[in-house]
């Protein structure tokens, strides 16, 4: 297993890049997540760490190696296709041992390591069928058995629940997670499904249109977004976003917004001009009308054990995540308040959070 | 896979079978006649009205296979008796057998010239094909076009500019002259042909063999290759019938060393009368490679034909 990192990375098909000077490091054993929207440059990230594809510049490094102009071949990396591409005129067994007949093994070492891997996916009553007739899971499980039989330095994944049904999906996200954690190899998985993300990934790089947003723990992306990018992507309903116009120095922990004094952490930029305010729904609380940011209550959203309860402002709606045993009734005059510690205000002409006490430690990497 | 429409009744299928039946027929009843007269005596064969019942005789074999010479009834007297089935049917026509004809000659050209050229066309095209389809080829396109150009007239209208080159080069009646020949008509079907083969299957496939540790090379060789082989069989078939069937090339070029047995066989009519049992069982041996090689294939044929109709 081995430690990975990409330095200024970067792919252009022609005149289009895919890839903006991408940069970040996996570390040994970690769950890495490569998280973004359709289309804006995962699968070729993904492709060039593995070797797939040529990087125009920039650097890779697998354990310590630099591997940028090497044939994956040569790289030792495992990769799990999103349609999972095995070998579709051999059997299971025949898709199982051969990554390890390219590498000339013995006969004997084939046998155990075979064992070994039938044994931990729990596959040995498929070994012999033809993969064309396998279930969506077993392919998955094969796919994954091709990959780990070899030990290879480091997993790639594409996509791989991509192709299972929703119900199966949840299933072998838990038996994936739980087959890393016993091998503790160092994966790199691609998905654009947040949620997914969040639950499985160690950590998480927030790619948009070619360019990394944001690299961090899931934590850290989800309570300090870097962009506004990063915040709208992640989390679901999405953080709330307030437009005024202010200015902001150095050491304020009070802002003026919207014509009352707002606390937030204390900032740590001075800038001046359109600025976003982001706030999660459930660091918003509902009180009575005279207090904070004044609106009517727009709709309620019932999820069992909370509850979505849009408020329309003057500045805009914004939506609040409240226990459902709170009652909230339609058309009523409400205030919201703001937990202070977790506001990030944000540029909106660069789309970039401003530095402040929240959120320093995390800016200073992306 | 199965979009079935409704389950045809029983009336459409016994429609459906006369329809194909008749067919099949039609087309082999030509067939059927060549292949029974090239087992008729040559009076036989020219009777008229036809014979359709007849006793078989191997006279158009012998004659095919024999060149003979016509003797006097005192020479014959003078000869000892015949030795084999053969020279006893020659003998009651008043001849003897001078020595081989050259068909089995003619035969084997035939089969050197049109398993070689559809063996280049194969292996150049498969690769071709395989690069056209994976690789950025600069002016791909173009080149792509430019191959097919190469079939927009028929062959025979470059005939005399071949003719002469190939005088200039030393190819005319060789057998690599053939082989070159029918390998540059045939490669550019079997270039398109292979290619929307392989595009049809997915890059995962060789990238998966590039992961496990496999050169490129290998990579096609074992995991492409064996994707590819109903394209590749139906391609070959192709190209085989082209080549085996030409006629005016082979006309043209070929006369001794090299001449295939499409331009042998009708020489055989000038050889002592009309000889149409000898025609019909030149014609009969002629069919039979590309009857087998279609047959040994036909699996991959089928497949091959309806290829990329039935999506997955
Ligand atoms: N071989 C290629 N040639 C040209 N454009 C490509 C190629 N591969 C990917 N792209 C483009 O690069 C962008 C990123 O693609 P991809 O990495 O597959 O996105 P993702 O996996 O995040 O959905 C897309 O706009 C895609 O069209
Ligand atoms: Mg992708």
């Amino acid at each position: 297993m081995a430690k990975i990192v990409i330095e200024n990375l970067k792919k252009s098909f022609g005149d289009f890049t895919a890839v903006h000077s991408s940069s970040f490091t996996i570390e040994d054993g970690e769950f890495f997540m490569l998280l973004g929207p359709s289309g804006c440059g995962k699968t070729t990230t993904l492709r060039m760490i593995a070797g797939l594809e040529m990087p125009t510049s920039g650097d890779i490094y697998i354990g310590g190696e630099e591997v940028s102009q090497k044939p994956a071949s040569k790289r030792d990396i495992a990769f799990v296709f999103q349609m999972f591409a095995l070998y579709p005129h051999m059997n299971v067994k025949r898709n199982l041992i051969y990554p390890l007949i390219s590498q000339g093994m013995k006969r004997k070492d084939v046998k155990r390591k075979l064992a070994e891997v039938v044994e931990i996916l729990g596959i040995a009553d498929i070994l012999n069928k033809p993969v064309g007739g396998l279930s969506g899971g077993d392919r998955q499980r094969v796919a994954l058995g091709r990959a780990i039989v070899r030990d290879p330095k480091a997993f790639m994944m594409d996509e791989p629940l991509g192709a299972l049904d929703a119900e199966f999906r949840e299933h072998m996200a838990e038996e994936l997670r739980a087959l890393h954690d016993r091998m503790n190899a160092t994966t790199v998985y691609v998905t654009h499904d947040q949620l997914e993300a969040m639950q499985m990934g160690d950590k998480i790089v927030v790619m948009n249109e070619g360019r990394v947003e944001q690299f961090g723990t899931p934590q850290e992306i989800y309570d300090k977004p870097a962009t506004l990018f990063v915040a709208d992507f992640i989390g679901s309903p999405s953080m709330n976003f307030l437009e005024f116009d202010g200015a902001i120095n150095t050491g304020d922990s009070q802002i003026d917004f919207d014509g009352q004094r707002l606390s937030v952490p204390q900032q740590r930029e001075s800038v001046e001009g359109k600025l976003v305010l982001g706030v999660r729904p459930e660091h918003v609380a509902l009180t009575n009308y005279h207090n904070g940011l004044q609106g009517r209550i727009l709709a309620t959203e019932y999820l069992g054990t909370t509850q979505i309860v849009t408020v329309k402002t003057a500045t805009g709606e914004v939506k609040v995540r409240q226990d459902a045993s709170v009652p909230a009734t339609l058309d009523d005059q409400v205030g919201l308040t703001f937990n202070a510690k977790t506001l990030t205000v944000f540029n909106q002409g660069s789309g970039q959070a401003l530095m402040s006490e929240l959120n320093e430690g995390v800016l200073d990497r992306g | 896979m199965s979009f079935s429409v409704t389950e045809p009744s029983k009336r459409q299928k016994s429609i459906a079978g006369f329809l194909v039946i008749t067919y099949a027929l039609i087309t082999l009843v030509p067939l059927f006649w060549v292949f029974i007269t090239g087992f008729k005596t040559p009076p036989d064969s020219i009777s008229y009205p036809p014979k359709v019942f007849f006793s078989p005789s191997l006279e158009g074999y012998v004659n095919l296979f024999t060149t003979r010479t016509r003797v006097t009834p005192e020479q014959m007297q003078a000869l000892p008796p015949p030795v084999g089935f053969a020279e006893a049917i020659v003998r009651n026509r008043d001849m003897v057998i001078a020595g081989p004809s050259k068909f089995g000659e003619r035969f084997m050209n035939s089969i050197i010239i049109g398993f070689g050229s559809t063996f280049l066309s194969i292996f150049l095209g498969t690769l071709a094909a395989y690069g056209f389809s994976r690789f950025n080829v600069p002016l791909k396109d173009d080149l792509m076009f430019f191959i097919l150009s190469t079939r927009m007239m028929p062959p025979i209208a470059v005939a005399i500019p071949i003719f002469l080159m190939y005088r200039q080069l030393g190819l005319s009646d060789t057998h690599v002259g053939m082989i070159l020949l029918y390998t540059a008509v045939n490669i550019s079907l079997a270039v398109w042909l292979l290619k929307g083969f392989i595009d049809e299957i997915p890059r995962e496939y060789e990238e998966a063999a590039l992961i496990d540790g496999y050169t490129r090379f290998q990579a096609f060789y074992k995991v492409v290759l064996p994707q590819a082989a109903t394209g590749i069989a139906s391609t070959a078939i192709f190209c085989l019938i082209f080549a085996w069937n030409e006629y005016a090339f082979a006309v043209l070029l070929t006369s001794g060393t090299a001449q295939t047995a499409p331009p042998f066989i009708p020489t055989i009519i000038g050889v002592g009368g009309l000889d149409w049992p000898a025609v019909a069982a030149g014609a009969t041996l002629f069919l039979l490679p590309v009857l087998i090689f279609t047959i040994v294939l036909r699996k991959h044929l089928l497949r091959g034909i309806t290829f990329g109709a039935v999506r997955k």
